[in-house]
């Protein structure tokens, strides 16, 4: 059985009479990946502070690694800590090699490990420059570098990708997956819910405080009642009961487990098909808009998997499958 | 390395690169120097030392210059930091919120020291080089430590200002009505009642220990009024008959001014969210 390392139950925030959040429970398991999700001040920012101790409950209790963040015993425990702020922000006058340095001797790790850190994260060129000359791309790299110092037990991340060039996006969230074998549990705040489909293992939405849902990427999709659509293009030919929806071109609603069948029963001539899956942000549109069956799908909804139909008479029968990312 | 320390140390290195420390250094050395010689000119006819009297003209500088060095240092460094995003992160480390606020006291200490005593210093050996007169250095180092101490006092003080303050302009405001307080009206009030009092109930032992509740007013006893070779150059020495404090128990005093605020600076900011 794997540990928690992040604990929380019955959380409520309030700030005056302003409510942050409320009736939140939460846990997070070692080497475990949750998305957090909501709109803008639905409260994540202030869940990720409350874990760190900067903030204090109104109600309800906080432990992560085990101990209350806001107690006395938390200081050690947040050596095993990592925490990237939103809107990261440095001492400009410093220069990354200097900030970098600062934090790892904060946490007792020798001043190399910083320099490798800055290496991993592509700002070695930079590390001799003053961070107040850093472009935000390079501010939000260096606020992840500082992050991963001192092999951290769980990792909070408030909005790590913003800024980020799609380049070391990857990166960044290769990165992650590194850290996650080897039992970090990591926890991420992201408005770009299509960077989170592969990413992490559960999502959390948030909504005006509370929390609307929690569970991995396919229950949540089972649970927003969001079919996927089949769409096949034919050279020549109809296919019964399928939609038309451009010459050559069907469509029809799918539920998960009879898309296999769905395919099976094709004519042996279709062109291609198309497996239209409910994009995240459209699964989070229908579970904000709460339950509702067999919606059909937005334009924005994700092709991930084209399937062709054998193209000769040599290759092996059946459909071979390529996904497609996106 | 200690997180004290290491705290300390990177508020010595921005203050090194804002200028912060030159520009103090600089600052205390000119009006030293300017000070030392307006008021070393007349010793002539008093035939006084005049290391003596430059310590009499520096600690009216100093009274009003340090508080003010040291609330600007102190006040920006919880409220500051919060508004910029920086204390959110820092306070996310291995470091105990009681640690944070002194490391950056033994920073701004260190800072403000490193000023006192080379700006002063340097007025204060120019001055005996040029008058050959050595007679009062126990007095001046006396004056130069105890303005440390009077700027430790209000950095102490500062740490309370800016972990009340809601935003880094409501710190700088509170920051210089405190100065303004501990300054001017604390002693025309003070004035202000003995005025109206006539004499009828207040004593001189009474203001003497009214004066202790300021800093600034320790300070004064302490260098006007403290010691022999100063006291009859400072104007004091009616008061000095009074003062039935000695400079240990001033000097304890102003250490109290510098314990008790940075105590309740770091109780307050322990409770205080970012
Ligand atoms: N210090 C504070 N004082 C008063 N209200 C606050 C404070 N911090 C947050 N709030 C309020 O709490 C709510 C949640 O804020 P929070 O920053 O957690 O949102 P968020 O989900 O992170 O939003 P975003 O996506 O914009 O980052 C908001 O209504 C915000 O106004
Ligand atoms: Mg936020």
């Amino acid at each position: 059985m794997s540990l928690a390392t992040i604990e929380l139950a019955g959380v409520a925030k309030r700030f005056g009479a302003q409510v942050a959040v409320q009736g939140i429970d939460l846990s997070l398991q070692e080497g475990g990946c949750v998305g957090l999700v909501g709109h803008n001040g639905a409260g994540k920012s202030t869940l990720i502070k409350l874990m760190l101790g900067l903030l204090r409950p109104s109600a309800g209790t906080v432990r992560v690694l085990g101990e209350d963040p806001t107690g006395g015993a938390s200081v050690r425990a947040r050596r095993e800590i990592g925490y990237l702020p939103d809107n990261v922000a440095f001492h400009p006058s410093m220069t990354g090699a200097e900030t970098i340095g600062f934090y790892a001797r904060l946490k007792r790790e020798a001043p190399a490990r910083g320099r490798a850190l800055l290496q991993q994260v592509g700002l070695d060129e930079a590390a001799r420059r003053r961070v107040g000359t850093y472009s935000k791309g390079m501010r939000q790299r260096l606020g992840f570098a500082q992050a991963l110092l001192g092999h951290p037990r769980a990792l909070l991340l408030d909005e790590p990708t913003t800024g980020l060039d799609p380049e070391f996006r990857l990166r960044f969230f290769g990165i992650l997956a590194d850290m996650r074998r080897a039992g970090t549990s990591v926890l991420l705040s992201s408005h770009a819910l299509a960077e989170l489909e592969g990413a992490v293992d559960r999502i959390v939405v948030i909504d005006h405080g509370r929390k609307l849902a929690d569970g991995d990427i396919a229950t949540l999709r089972a649970e927003a009642g969001l079919v996927p659509r089949l769409r096949a293009s034919l050279a020549n030919g109809q296919l019964p009961g399928w939609q038309q929806v451009a010459p050559g071109v069907f469509e029809t609603s799918c539920p998960e487990p009879d898309i296999l069948a769905f395919l099976k029963a094709l004519p042996d001539k279709a062109g291609s098909v198309e497996i239209l899956r409910p994009a995240l942000d459209e699964v989070y549109a229908a579970i904000l808009q709460g339950p509702q069956q067999n919606r059909g799908l937005g334009p924005s909804c994700a092709a991930r998997f084209r399937v062709t139909a054998p193209a000769g008479p040599g290759e092996s029968p059946g459909l071979r499958c390529r996904e497609l990312h996106l | 390395m200690n997180p004290i320390l290491l705290i300390a140390n990177k508020e010595i290195q921005e203050s090194i690169r804002n200028r912060w420390v030159v520009a103090l250094t600089c600052l205390l050395a000119i009006f030293a120097l300017t000070l030392a010689f307006l008021g070393a000119a007349p010793t002539g006819l008093v035939k006084a030392s005049a290391l003596a009297v430059t310590v009499v003209s520096l600690s009216s500088l100093s009274i009003f210059l340090l508080p003010l060095i040291g609330l600007l240092l102190a006040y920006d460094a919880v409220v500051g930091e919060a508004e910029r995003g920086t204390l959110a992160l820092l306070l996310a480390y291995p470091v105990a919120r009681w640690q944070v606020i002194l490391g950056k006291f033994a920073g701004h200490v260190s800072i403000l020291a490193f000023a006192t005593v080379v700006g002063y210093g340097t007025a204060g050996l120019v001055v005996s080089i040029v008058s050959h007169s050595d007679a009062a250095w126990p007095s001046f180092a006396l004056m130069i430590g105890s303005s440390v101490l009077l700027g430790a006092a209000f950095v102490a003080i500062g740490y309370v200002i800016s972990v009340l303050a809601g935003d880094r302009g409501a710190g700088g405001g509170l920051a210089i009505g405190v100065w303004l307080l501990f300054v001017l009206i604390f002693d025309m009030m003070l004035l202000g009642v003995l005025v109206a009092d006539q004499g009828r109930m207040i004593t001189a032992g009474m203001v003497n220990w009214a004066l202790l509740l300021n800093p600034a007013d320790a300070y004064r006893l302490l260098n006007l009024a403290g010691t022999s070779d100063v006291r009859m150059f400072s104007g004091m020495s009616g008061l000095a008959q009074q003062v039935h404090f000695g400079v240990t128990s001033l000097l304890f005093v102003m250490a109290l001014w510098v314990v008790v605020p940075l105590s309740t600076a770091v109780a307050l900011f322990a409770r205080r969210e970012i």
